[in-house]
């Protein structure tokens, strides 16, 4: 069954390309947001039983037994969420039902990609489509072809290539340690190994490449410039899922399957979470682009993901893997509304804008919605993980970077209320008169995006279903 | 850390193809010295006992990737003769240091690392044949390469879509 998950978009590719052009390029759109709301739905619906027995057709025709634990599940929960979203806002962003054909087969790639990162069972192969995700995300910030859009993908596809450098050198070293590249058999040879210089040198060339691919300070140059260039529904793919894919969830796997949380991986994980926490947040105060301002947020909230996994403890990593979560929803909400703005009002220029939500009522109470869900504001989907995330560093004696993260949560409200007001309070700006609500397919994935952050928040059960996959990593 | 001459000639080949590939200011020309430094490397791996390796690398960087780039090439204006000849310039002096960096690297190694082994264990289920480990063993990475391969085929296609909607926009 896991393994569908790889064939399905890899087969909807090659069908949606086959020579019948008139009849499947809208066929495109529409299988492509199909197949992404199934796979969310699977992602829950689906008994365990399904998940656990390697024995499905799919999974013996490729040959690989996957990881299917619940932290594979969420992943692709997010990955089904966001990448439908994503397709509904390329539904609005252009009319041009070949560039809409376009993007649908980049996204199913890119949403294969994705998938094979999430179930990939050893090392190698995980680089395989880490590097598949990669290759479509480039072509998807170049998509509009503007200059600012190739700026940025020179950028991502300049430090992408470093950090897949670093990646493939600690795998190299950790072949050597360990004879083989399979999780399983890396985990019993990697935590015994110790001291051994080339496994300290592997863990330090795996977390660059990771802190690079997930966009962590001093790495994260390459991030504001490719978010607020790429079009729209691309920067929801990029913000929402697929650095939190190549960089995050790996760097989840990574240290919960190969490494082992000890004394040295925890210190650098906690000093890069608490300079992306702080450097992201004072960054996104001085910002006017409005996707701009929401990719220097990304950085910092992916710090506290990075803070939660630091915490070394079970409690932690389910707080890393509840703030995965809600980060890709509230920050695809955010980024949906961003694109709405931009689309109706013809500017992402905050100090140009004003009183938006006057006249786009949807796109101003989800964008609260979403706001205060970022800021840890209760009941809300954000003020869970991230007192997850607190109280996995309390508990753990480091007090210090948990009072970092309570107070870096007040910048967060700071720049999060300055753009409420700037874009959606306050009095109609000039030349808005005209303003209108946003396109349908812009308000449905804003709608459901909002009701999946306010549903995580008031259902206190979700944290147990995101305390089991803690508990069943090894 | 021994080095045969074959190997070392390999990596001075390796080196002098990656130098021309960066240091060409014709994109065209960049673009098929990065095939062949990714020539010399399939057969560096080839000699050292990784055919896998070779396979890939012959398959996607000589192969996928100069298509790729060559492709796209063919969307940008060529630079002038001076603006060429800046742009190396500029490029020397900014990466002279380099090439001795490497070299300083290496002697550092051989000095405090003497006996530094890079040399993988044998496999638990050694592969006799590179077929069984493209076609059985890794065949999940053989869709990995396949989904790369479709996605630069559609970066292709998108990139030369724009530079026709551009002309179109342009043309009066």
């Amino acid at each position: 069954m896991p393994a569908l998950f790889i064939l399905i978009p890899l087969a909807a590719v090659l069908l949606v390309n086959l020579p019948l052009r008139r009849l499947l390029t809208p066929a495109a759109f529409w299988l492509g947001l199909l197949l992404a709301l199934a796979q969310a739905a699977a992602a829950v619906l689906v008994p365990d039983h399904a998940w656990i027995a390697p024995l499905g057709v799919a999974t013996r025709l490729l040959r690989f037994t996957p990881t299917a634990d619940l932290l594979t599940r969420v992943a692709l929960l997010t990955i089904g969420l966001v990448g439908a979203t994503a397709l509904m806002v390329a539904r609005a962003w252009t009319a041009d039902p070949e560039r809409r054909f376009r993007f649908a087969n980049l996204a199913l790639l890119a949403l294969a990609g994705m998938n094979g990162v999430a179930l990939a069972s050893d090392l190698f192969s995980l680089y395989v489509f880490l590097e598949v995700t990669a290759v479509s995300a480039f072509i998807l910030i170049a998509f509009g072809g503007e200059r600012d859009a190739l700026e940025g993908t020179f950028k991502y596809i300049l430090l992408s290539a470093a950090a897949s450098v670093l990646i493939l050198a600690a795998v190299a070293l950790l072949f050597v340690v360990a004879g083989s590249v399979s999780f399983g058999a890396l985990h019993d040879v990697v935590p015994a190994a110790g001291r051994d210089p080339l496994v300290a040198a592997a863990l330090v060339l795996l977390l660059a490449g990771l802190f690079i691919k997930s966009g962590i300070v001093p790495f994260h140059g390459w991030l504001p410039d490719a978010y607020s260039a790429a079009p729209a529904p691309a920067s929801v793919l990029l913000a929402g899922i697929v650095t939190k894919t190549t960089g995050v969830y790996i760097l989840m796997r990574a240290v919960t399957a190969v490494f082992t949380l000890d004394a040295t991986v925890r210190a650098l994980l906690l000093a890069g979470g608490t300079l992306s926490v702080l450097i992201g947040a004072f960054a996104a105060l001085g910002q006017r682009d409005m996707k701009r301002m929401l990719a220097y947020s990304s950085i910092s909230q992916v710090g506290y993901i990075i803070l939660g996994l630091g915490a070394g403890s079970i409690l932690g990593v389910a707080g890393a893997l509840f703030h995965f979560f809600n980060h890709a929803v509230f920050k695809s909400l955010l980024f949906v509304n961003a694109a709405a703005v931009e689309q109706q009002a013809g500017t992402r220029d905050m100090d140009r804008l004003g009183g938006v939500a006057e006249r786009m009522p949807v796109t101003g109470t989800t964008s609260v919605i979403g706001f205060l869900s970022c800021a840890g504001i209760p009941p809300l989907a954000g003020f869970w993980s991230k007192l997850v995330v607190i109280l996995a560093l309390w508990q753990a004696g480091e007090r210090g970077y948990a009072a970092v993260a309570v107070l870096a949560s007040l910048v967060t409200i700071a720049y999060f209320l300055s753009m409420q007001r700037r874009v959606f309070f306050g009095k109609l700006a000039e030349g808005l008169a005209g303003l209108r609500e946003a396109n349908p397919w812009l308000l449905v994935p804003a709608c459901l995006l909002a009701a999946v952050t306010v549903g995580v928040g008031v259902g206190p059960w979700v944290l147990d279903i995101l305390q089991l996959p803690a508990g069943s990593l090894p | 850390m021994s080095f045969d001459l074959q190997s070392a000639l390999l990596l001075a080949g390796l080196l002098a193809a990656g130098v021309w590939t960066v240091m060409t200011a014709d994109l065209l020309r960049s673009a098929i010295g990065l095939a062949v430094t990714s020539a010399v490397l399939t057969l560096a791996l080839f000699l050292l006992g990784a055919p896998l390796a070779a396979v890939f690398e012959i398959s996607v960087c000589a192969g996928l990737i100069t298509v790729v780039f060559v492709s796209t090439i063919s969307l940008t204006k060529p630079w002038g003769v001076e603006a060429a000849l800046s742009h190396k310039q500029v490029r020397l002096r900014r990466f002279a240091f380099l090439p001795l960096l490497l070299f300083a690297a290496m002697l550092l190694l051989r000095s405090h690392a003497p006996h530094l082994d890079l040399v993988a264990p044998p496999p638990a289920h050694p592969v006799q044949d590179v077929r069984e480990a493209l076609w059985i063993d890794r065949r999940l990475d053989l869709v990995g390469q396949i989904l790369i391969i479709l996605a630069g085929v559609f970066g292709v296609v998108v990139l030369f879509k724009t530079r026709d909607a551009a002309r179109q926009e342009k043309k009066p």
